[in-house]
């Protein structure tokens, strides 16, 4: 059948040579930056332009209106005499700090609580997470309308309901009344983020562990502080790292709630920035206030990058 | 944001208003006008227009603005887009048009913003004095608003402002023993005194309240002949007066609701509202809001509206909000779009959308206080001579950058607030608004 085919035809393609294209495709080194391309010009226009134009602008007397001239130190040098900036680092410092620890205690718990076997469980789990779907501006009005002087809610049932209180609570008009009302808001929408990730570490964790613990006769408390923990400590950090920064430059609840009223005592950096920048019109200052949140934020993250993911500690040995 | 929901509160009776005002507006009285030509300016070939404004408070003012808008496009051939942009979106975007030379060509602004952008601007001058002369003169605001800083030049046409008299309940007040607001410091203390003390205490804004903050401490700052600034931009702030005008405060504060120290610009509007205050300050949205409500009609019935007491030699002493209207340079049609803004000053346009907003937007041509809305509801007249005051933002200095920084970074609110809260005393409070100031008028 196939003998009539059996003679060879000869093959002999022509190479064509290649062209300056296809050769210069042909080189790794080009490949590589042409692919690396698109990524590195988004993230140029998009992240590095914006950070070092704001940074510029903090060297400079910018007027929303009229371009500035270069002033050096001299918008830093003036924050450093303001008390209303320096309430306002005060005041992000504790929001970021007292929210933080509360969302990580309050989180933990909820995650560990999950974790057990409940009925339900998706659905409870789907709706654990509504305070954290619901767009911050929202929430915020609520709280609002709840911390309100005249029509809290809150005051309504301790008040007239319950009869406990004679008087409204002034949730916003006292200074540190106003900094835990919004301590608690900020709390009550981060609780969610917290609690889900941490109930995707504890998943991770294997039920032999514990098995192999409970055979060795360990008690509940000793299972969570030599497994649970040191377990999830990888993943606690990297939730931490977000949590931190996410909190550090809130701006909306502030914004939505108080303005950073009342005289200034719960402005956040973030918020003092803008309305500097924005409707007081000194682009200059607003960005010096802004760049004055960088090295907060580059030793949060250190810190939690390099303190809480040492190996050691994760595998529950002690700091040398 | 809180003035979207002030407006929100006002959509419940917005279309009833709009139906009796436009209806008053049917019968529009004779506006008094004087011999005057118009500036010749032809109105360039295929052009057209853009212009930004801010968004409405009352529906009329969206639907009127547009109705003369389309009647300018229908006489004149050019097609013109009205975009409305938020209170607290205005001043950015004026600021974007100015610095990039683009986008509208004409911008109905916040009263300072020309003069950030006078070099940016087409002159008005010949424009305004044709106005002045046909409609009996510009009041003293809009003078001071229009005309560039110590010159006869103006460089914009200021359309409107809404100002914020006082707001209290008749029968409060009566049954404190008055029958209306004392024109003294001294009295306003006793009346809110002996109203407070019948369980009707007053209630203004001391939180960073865009209109209600500003309407409110200014008012105590001139009123006792305090200044920011002295007439030749020297801040002046620590001064007896306002000393004086922080120790006033503090003892009216006593007379206050609690939580005012939190309150935005729509706090006293519901509060007023529930009856939990017998007085307060507003502009005249919040009349028409209770007015419109049935099941606030009574409250309004109640509702009178007065002069706060004045300042020195008996002078008016309330903030104004003014609109500024302004043509940039870089505008390719600069004839269509001053024929623009004249014929919305012009009365065929402008006294319906007076009468139409209830007064909302105050006229700044002395003409128009013949206008009908002024007599259509006794209870208005208070906002007639608005734009009469003779007090600004920034008082006693020139109007620019520094002062509406200082407004914006609410430097005189706030003294106002920490002085009354007890936060600090008044010489503290007035020392750090000096520091403060001083930063700004460097």
């Amino acid at each position: 059948m196939s003998e009539t085919t059996t003679a060879a035809v000869p093959w002999n393609p022509k190479r064509s040579t290649p062209g300056a294209l296809a050769r210069l495709l042909d080189n790794k080194a080009f490949l590589v930056f042409l692919c690396l391309l698109p990524a590195v010009g988004l993230l140029m226009v998009f992240l590095t332009y914006p950070l070092g134009l704001g940074i510029w602008l903090a060297f400079t007397d910018t007027h929303i209106g009229r371009g500035g001239v270069f002033v050096g130190f001299e918008n830093f040098e003036s924050l450093w005499y303001d008390q209303v900036f320096w309430g306002a680092v005060f005041y992000t410092l504790f929001y970021t700090t007292v929210a933080t620890v509360l969302k990580f205690g309050l989180g933990l718990w909820l995650a560990l609580l999950l974790n057990e076997n409940v009925p339900f469980k998706s659905l409870i789990r789907a709706i654990i997470l509504m305070p954290w779907i619901v767009p911050t501006v929202l929430s915020a009005i609520a709280f609002w309308w709840m911390f309100d002087a005249q029509f809290s809610i809150i005051s309504y049932v301790l008040v007239d309901v319950l009869g406990w209180r004679d008087t409204y609570i002034d949730f916003l008009g006292t200074p540190w009344h106003a900094r835990w009302s919004l301590v608690f808001a900020n709390v009550w929408r981060g609780i969610p983020f917290v609690a889900i990730s941490l109930l995707a570490g504890l998943q991770t964790i294997s039920p032999s562990l514990y098995e192999a613990a409970l055979l060795d006769g360990a008690s509940s408390w000793q299972r969570f502080t030599k497994i649970t923990a040191p377990l999830l400590m990888p993943i606690l950090s990297v939730v931490l790292t977000f949590s931190v920064l996410f909190t550090f430059t809130d701006f909306q609840l502030v914004y939505a709630i108080t303005r950073g009223g009342p005289i200034n005592s719960t402005h956040l950096m973030a918020t003092l920035a803008f309305q500097r920048g924005i409707p007081g019109g000194q682009l200059g200052e607003g960005a010096a206030i802004a760049v004055s949140m960088i090295p907060f934020l580059v030793l949060a993250t250190l810190f939690s990058y390099f303190a809480l993911s040492r190996r050691k500690w994760q595998q529950g040995g002690n700091d040398e | 944001m809180d003035r979207i929901t002030r407006r929100g509160t006002l959509a419940l009776g917005a279309g009833a208003m709009a139906a009796t005002t436009i209806g008053a507006g049917g019968a529009r009285a004779a506006i008094p006008v004087g011999n005057a030509t118009p500036p010749r300016q032809p109105i360039e070939n295929g052009a057209t227009l853009r212009v930004l404004r801010p968004t409405k408070f009352v529906d009329a003012d969206e639907t009127i603005f547009r109705e003369n808008t389309a009647k300018f496009t229908a006489q004149t051939g050019v097609q013109v887009r009205v975009d409305f942009a938020g209170w607290e979106d205005l001043r950015p975007q004026t600021a974007v048009a100015a610095n990039t030379g683009a986008g509208p060509d004409v911008v109905v602004g916040w009263a300072d913003d020309p003069h950030i952008y006078a070099d940016k601007l087409l002159d008005m001058t010949e424009m305004a004095a044709y106005l002045g002369q046909k409609y009996g003169g510009w009041l003293a605001l809009p003078q001071r608003f229009g005309k560039k800083w110590g010159t006869e030049q103006w460089i914009s046409l200021p359309m409107g402002g809404t100002g914020a008299p006082c707001v209290y309940r008749i029968s409060w007040a009566k049954e404190a023993g008055y029958d209306s607001i004392p024109t003294d410091h001294e009295g306003f203390l006793k009346l809110c005194q002996a109203m407070k003390k019948n369980g009707h205490p007053a209630g203004f804004a001391l939180g960073n309240a865009v209109g209600d903050g500003n309407a409110y401490c200014n008012w105590l700052l001139w009123s006792h002949g305090g200044m920011v600034v002295d007439e030749a931009g020297k801040v002046a702030i620590n001064s007896p007066q306002t000393i004086q005008a922080l120790r006033y405060a503090k003892e009216l504060y006593q007379t206050f609701i609690p939580g005012t120290l939190s309150w935005g610009d729509v706090n006293n509007n519901r509060a007023y509202a529930a009856g939990e205050i017998g007085v307060t300050q507003n502009g005249v949205s919040m009349y028409f809001s209770l007015k419109n409500d049935p099941r606030t009609a009574a409250v309004a019935e109640d509702t009178g509206m007065m002069r706060m007491p004045t300042g020195p030699a008996g002078k008016m002493a309330e903030n104004v909000l003014l609109l500024n209207a302004m043509v940039f340079k870089h505008t390719r049609y600069p004839n269509a779009a001053k024929e623009y803004l004249r014929f919305m000053m012009e009365q065929e346009q402008y006294d319906p959308w007076l009468t139409g907003c209830g007064g909302y937007w105050s006229h700044p041509l002395a003409a128009y206080a013949q206008s009908a809305v002024w007599t259509s509801d006794p209870k208005l007249a208070v906002y007639r001579d608005t734009n009469t005051v003779e007090f600004w933002s920034g008082y006693k200095g020139p109007i620019g950058v520094a002062s509406g920084s200082v407004a914006a970074d609410y430097v005189v609110v706030q003294m106002f607030a920490a002085a009354s809260s007890g936060q600090s005393t008044p010489e503290e409070a007035v020392r750090e608004a000096e520091r403060r100031t001083r930063r700004y008028y460097r």
